[in-house]
């Protein structure tokens, strides 16, 4: 009992409008056929008694009145799983893309999910090894967390994304994760990149990319994520793995966000976004987690490009109040050549509390991490100092902590774009530059894990004085 | 019954329109289609009536059926409250969860309280006694900490013609009241209450207590008071959910309703495995014996985010008027603020400020105004509180945006979350230049009485030392520290210590997580007689360099003095003798030096 119409009577933007129709519900899926025979998708998003306001997909060009024949089809937009995915590349709306088959159905599943019980929720309490330092140790990221990357125009968070999906493992076990990567409104260049980089890893044999290039349909950035999510969700619900997802660039998925608020003239919040934006990004990233008795866990890493580097723009900031911490890079850091750029003291793990210490990664882990944190707050505000008053106008402390904020980032933060440290040897190379300050301003640190693992260079100094 | 059957003739997200429901009354629960999707009417505009559907609308169109209810959004109010977890119109998740799965399915059903669970009832009153409402009819042990007084309805007074002693569910008959007309009126233990309507009092007071939160910041500085109101406002990022976390931890309320009003999902769990864990200081019960959560995390539908407000409340109110000291708890108000946003936004109505409703700031000043101190119905002659701590999520962390103005215009208590001392992991972040209460002469008898009579003076002492320390900042930011003098220099050692020592301090450390009243004040009052004593000293001799003060050991136990147990507190005595004996050597050593 398909319904057929040829009632288009307005064209907008992304938006068509069909009169005269009946029985048609909200949020089901449509599809367009046009005087060429294209067929194209979209979403009901509004419906009256003889009207509905369809969302195209796939664009409105080309569109006649007259022609076009609009079916309703009665269900939301679905997609096929099935293990087979594994190894696949799909577009954004989920067709392959890579000359390889269909996939056969296991199931289909609703892309749009339902809200998870939080009652049903399980804690994410396990440490993720990503091999990068400032990650590990000060940041660090727990199995089912949602940790975003907020990035700005010409910083390598690609780079830093694949390493996170290369490398991430959790300790002890031998489980690695299977990738499900989204890419929204990205450069070729971009996301050849991380085909590449995925195949040459081979890391693409467990992972399912859906890619949506910059010049694709912007629209249909809306359902990319949805997809990925899906899939996600049922490799990781049904097939008990462990799944990372990486979301790039959130950014172009709210701008398509804001193209169809503004094409149904809603009243905008701030900056144009619609006001509903912070509920519709919690849609998506809330479907990151663990449940209870069940194996597989959902970790997001959704990265996004802040304009003109601003926290404080709507997509950032609503992210942020979503997710659970951010990794941010600095572009400062970047233009001295370090990497990875990660900018430390406004970067933050929520769960990072129950993911370490002792049995989970050691057991100074906490400790080194607050010194370390407060220490090199210290230094960079000796240094904000020196660069107003001179170096001459600092205290003999003061110019300690410059030297050891210096040291921290070339030897901590800095790392190789294939290096990859275990937890152990970033947390002594913390202890290394420590050992650069006098023992007594070391408050935060326990006496016996001073005792324990501090080197004794600084030790011998004192003597030598 | 004919007549209650409407029609659907729009659908527009969580927005629905339908007609031909005539007698519907304006904030009537309404069920949505074959689905019965449960819903609330906004709007009545001739024969059209607009709905906000609390479940998510997909696969609803026009034509499909509305029924009404002809009853305002309702909380059950009675025993098995207490441990529950609901949504934002108080279905049990947990109930919901062993029914359906790990999604929330639509159109589920699930009773608020448990109708088969049965609880023994003792009765405070005799047959013959006349009542009002509001006096206690009996008791129920709820939990090891809880002691559910079954109150007489609302609006119900008379003769008790009789009261069972006995093991019941909440709609067994437990007594029958006779009023004056001669109806008898059966009582349940199960009560209802519209979640939009203030629950009535006989007086409300002037709060005189504090609400002791073991928080240094918060109850020496910035203190709430039992009944009062707070606001926490702070960008993402600098410890709202944990203060909020905090206070519903340690506080000393004997009821604690939170509400995840629109937060992440994972947060709640924290405190569903959590709270069972933890043992309260007050009572030595675990603390999830006195919590009631409501949780309507960001991914459920937002309509009933909007509901979870007043359920929260209306919950708070009903313990209240059993005598009880509530504290409640919203994390966050933005984003109650933003479903208010929303649907208005579908209702096309004129938008105020960054879109938001022209009828904020009415809302947020009546949820508030729900708080306080109050003499409750009842002959009994009973006081008691709520008090209502609200989050809220300035976007950008830009204090100027309508809700943190609008709550601001309200509440008497604001803690300001700074994200500059979040980087530095100073917490709590409570900036304590900028946050104020404007309780503290109301409460300064309590803490005079209570505490110890320098308490306020101690207080004013190291406030100055605080206030001072920016000014002095300022100038070493365009001078240098040389330019100060040594007393200068000593002040800002000490306000740093009141910073580092005093003020922060870490949730997680199993010590410094909870402070008592008394240690607060033996803390404080340690690192100000280390001052005064350091500034006679070097007032008498000019000789004596801050360095040298800086290196007493006594520096360093005063840092370890947060790490006291409470049990030990005599410890702060023997300090102090030894900052004497210290600063005695000091100055003999220096003698020494000259001669």
């Amino acid at each position: 009992m398909i319904k057929e119409y040829t009632t288009i009577t307005e064209v907008n933007g992304p938006l068509i409008i069909v009169s005269k129709i009946s029985d048609v519900k909200y949020n089901e899926l449509v599809e367009i056929e046009l005087s060429d025979g294209e067929k194209r998708r979209g979403q009901v998003l509004e419906i009256s008694e003889d009207k509905a306001i369809v969302q195209l997909f796939e664009g409105t060009s080309g569109i006649d009145i007259a022609h076009s024949k609009v079916r309703f089809l009665g269900k939301s937009i679905e997609i096929p799983v099935s293990l087979e995915m594994l190894g696949r590349i799909f577009d954004g709306s989920g067709r392959p893309i890579d000359n390889g088959p269909g996939i056969l159905a296991e199931k289909r599943l609703d892309i749009n999910g339902n809200p998870l019980n939080p009652y049903a929720r399980d804690y994410p309490n396990d440490f993720i090894q990503t091999g990068i330092s400032s990650i590990d140790v000060l940041n660090t990221l727990v199995r089912g967390q949602k940790l975003p990357i907020f990035s700005g125009s010409g910083l390598p968070h690609s780079k830093v994304a694949s390493q996170i999906a290369r490398q991430a493992k959790v300790l002890g076990k031998e489980e690695t994760f299977s990738v499900v990567f989204a890419a929204m409104g990205i450069t070729f260049e971009e996301s050849y990149f991380f085909a590449n980089d995925f195949r040459r890893t081979g890391a693409i044999e467990k992972s399912v990319m859906y890619i949506n290039l910059a010049n694709d349909p912007a629209i249909e950035r809306i359902i990319t994520p949805r997809i990925a999510l899906t899939t996600a969700e049922y490799l990781a619900f049904e097939k008990d793995m462990h799944v990372l997802v990486i979301l790039t660039d959130m950014t172009n998925y709210c701008e398509a966000l804001r193209e169809v608020s503004a094409a149904r003239k809603e009243v905008p919040g701030r900056r144009g976004y619609p006001g509903y934006l912070y509920t519709d990004l919690a849609t998506l990233y809330e479907r990151a987690g663990r449940i209870k008795n069940k194996k597989g866990s959902i970790t997001l890493v959704p990265i996004l490009s802040m304009p003109e580097d601003d926290k404080t723009h709507p997509i950032p900031d609503l992210t942020g109040y979503i997710t659970e911490g951010q990794i941010i890079l600095a572009r400062e850091l970047h233009l001295r050549g370090i990497y990875p750029p990660i900018n430390i003291l406004p970067s933050l793990s929520r769960l990072k509390d129950k993911g370490i210490g002792k049995n989970k990664t050691r057991e100074d882990h906490s400790n080194v991490m607050n010194q370390l944190f407060s220490s090199y707050a210290r230094g960079k505000e000796s240094k904000e100092l020196a660069t107003i008053l001179g170096e001459a106008a600092l205290t003999e402390e003061d110019k300690k902590y410059v030297k050891f904020s210096d040291k921290f980032e070339e030897l901590f933060i800095q790392q190789g774009e294939h290096e990859n440290r275990d937890i152990e040897e970033s947390l002594n190379i913390g202890w290394e530059t420590l050992a650069m300050l006098p023992v007594n301003e070391l408050k935060r640190i326990k006496d016996e894990y001073i005792q324990k693992y501090l080197p004794k260079i600084s030790g011998e100094d004192e003597n030598n004085k | 019954m004919q007549q209650n059957v409407g029609k659907i003739i729009k659908v527009s997200g969580p927005v629905v329109i339908a007609d031909g429901l005539r007698g519907a009354k304006m904030y009537d629960v309404v069920k949505v289609s074959e689905k019965k999707l449960t819903g609330e009417i906004i709007e009545l505009n001739g024969d059209k009536i607009t709905i906000q559907v609390y479940e998510e609308t997909s696969g609803i169109g026009p034509g499909e059926p509305v029924y009404t209810t002809g009853l305002p959004l309702s909380v059950e109010l009675g025993p098995g409250l207490i441990q529950s977890i609901y949504d934002g119109i108080q279905r049990p998740l947990d109930v919901i969860y062993q029914k359906e799965g790990v999604y929330i399915a639509r159109g589920v059903n699930a009773e608020s309280l448990d109708k088969l669970k049965k609880w023994d009832f003792k009765p405070m009153k005799r047959k013959g006694e006349k009542v009002v409402a509001g006096d206690r009819l009996g008791v129920v042990q709820e939990t090891s900490l809880v002691n559910h007084y079954i109150l007489v309805p609302i609006g119900i007074q008379g003769e008790l013609v009789s009261i069972n002693e006995g093991t019941f569910t909440v709609i067994d008959v437990i007594a029958e009241i006779k009023d004056i007309s001669g109806k008898i009126h059966e009582i349940q233990m199960l009560q209802k209450w519209p979640v939009r309507k203030t629950r009535p009092y006989l007086e409300k007071l002037s709060p005189v207590e504090p609400l002791i939160t073991g928080q240094r910041v918060i109850d020496t500085f910035f203190t709430i008071a039992k009944g009062g109101t707070a606001c926490v406002p702070g960008p993402f990022g600098s410890g709202k959910t944990v203060v909020q976390h905090q206070l519903s931890k340690w506080c000393n309320a004997e009821i604690i309703v939170f509400i995840g009003c629109g937060e992440r999902g994972n947060e709640m769990t924290d405190v569903l495995l959590e709270f069972p864990e933890l043992i309260d200081p007050n009572t030595g019960k675990p603390l999830m014996e006195r919590t009631v959560l409501i949780a309507n995390t960001s991914n459920m539908p937002v309509a009933a985010r909007e509901a979870s407000v007043y359920t929260g409340i209306t919950i708070a109110e009903y313990y209240r008027d059993m005598g009880y000291n509530v504290a409640l708890m919203a994390d966050s108000t933005s984003r109650w603020a933003e479903a208010m946003r929303e649907i208005s936004g579908r209702l096309e109505e004129m938008p105020g400020e960054e879109g938001y409703p022209a009828y904020l700031g009415t809302r947020i000043a009546s949820f508030y105004e729900r708080s306080g101190r109050v003499k409750t119905l009842a002959n009994e002659d009973r006081e008691a509180t709520i008090s209502v701590i609200g989050a809220v999520s300035p976007p950008g962390g830009d204090l100027s945006e309508p809700v943190t103005q609008n709550t601001l215009r309200t509440v008497q208590v604001y803690w300001s979350l700074q994200d500059k001392l979040a980087y530095k992991r100073h917490f709590p972040a409570i900036d304590w230049l900028r946050s104020y209460s404007l309780y503290l002469d109301q409460l300064s008898k309590f803490f005079e009485e209570e505490i110890s009579k320098e308490f306020v003076i101690i207080r004013k002492k190291a406030m100055g030392i605080l206030q001072e320390e920016s000014e002095l900042e300022e100038t070493v930011r365009l001078i240098g520290i040389d330019a100060l003098s040594r007393m200068e220099r000593l002040t800002l050692e000490t306000a740093r210590s009141i910073r580092e020592d005093f003020l922060h301090q870490n949730a997680f450390d199993e010590i410094d997580t909870y402070t008592s009243m008394k240690k607060q004040f033996l803390m404080l009052d340690l690192i100000i007689y280390f001052h005064e004593r350091a500034k006679d000293t070097m007032d008498e001799s000019s000789e004596i360099s801050i360095d040298q003060i800086n290196h007493l050991t006594a520096k360093n136990q005063i840092a370890r003095s947060k790490f006291i147990p409470e049990d030990q507190l005599d410890k702060f005595e023997k300090i102090k003798n030894d900052i004497d004996q210290q600063i005695k050597s000091l100055i003999s050593e220096n003698k020494r030096k000259d001669e």
